[in-house]
């Protein structure tokens, strides 16, 4: 008994472990052809924009998603894509005067576990690019 | 189909605020089958707005990735009192709308 537990856990963290040390390589697809349009021929710098979401999501069909970017220059822009969905959108926010702040609180689709990669634009026309490792244990796809 | 907007009890003015909001909308993905196998046509919420006396604040264009029952926040701050109003765009031409007053102190 105490052998299987210990020969379980072991088989367990083995497989879990690679899992949770790195994100999930990103998958070709449309989203990044929405994100060259995007971008225009400049290339992003990483950092800056901060894309939160909880570190395992029950449940794809709702996954709360928090993008916010740090720094003093105003936001004009920030388009927010996918890896995992049949559809690479998620959601392109133009900000305006009154947008104190670019943070923006959403709940979202996740089809499987997945990316979600954003990117922001400055006011001076900067890129700046974000992504988040988006787990879930059941997918949203027929919710 | 209600729409719920939660604004802080005070604000202050020029200082920032967040805006909280909540749609009722199945938002209807274009992915899923009925029974008898049928595509189930998409229909969701493919645009928000925020206006306060008639500025944008924020737009978002929306895609199926939103879960249903869209829930969407945002930062402002404002000089001066005023309306604040809240659109929602549908795939079949209609609009949900949501008006609230800010008077900052």
């Amino acid at each position: 008994m105490a052998l299987n537990r210990r020969v379980l856990i072991q088989a367990t963290a083995a497989t879990l472990l690679p899992a949770l040390a790195g994100a999930q390589p990103l998958r070709p697809g449309a989203h990044q052809v929405l994100l060259a349009r995007f971008a225009n021929g400049r290339t992003p710098q990483a950092g800056r924009l901060r894309i939160r979401v909880p570190e395992i999501a029950d449940n794809g069909a709702s996954v709360p998603l928090t993008l916010s970017v740090d720094g003093p220059d105003r936001i004009t822009r920030v388009l927010l894509v996918n890896d995992g969905n049949p559809n690479p959108e998620v959601m392109a926010i133009e900000f305006g005067p009154l947008a104190a702040r670019a943070e923006v609180s959403t709940r979202i689709r996740a089809a499987q576990s997945m990316n979600v990669i954003g990117y922001a634009e400055t006011a001076s026309g900067q890129l700046f690019m974000g992504r988040a490792d988006v787990r879930v244990t059941i997918g949203g796809c027929g919710t | 189909m209600a729409a719920r907007i939660r604004l802080p009890a005070q604000i202050r003015r020029g200082e920032p605020f967040e805006v909280r909001t909540l749609v009722e909308h199945v938002m209807e993905t274009g992915q899923r089958h009925d029974e008898q196998g049928r595509a189930i046509p998409r229909r969701i919420l493919n645009k928000f707005e925020a206006r306060f006396n008639g500025q944008a604040v924020i737009t978002m264009d929306l895609a199926p990735a939103i879960a249903a029952n869209p829930y969407l926040t945002f930062v402002m701050a404002v000089n001066e009192p005023g309306t604040l109003d809240f659109i929602w765009f549908d795939d079949d031409g209609s609009t949900i709308t949501a008006r609230e007053r800010v008077t900052p102190t």
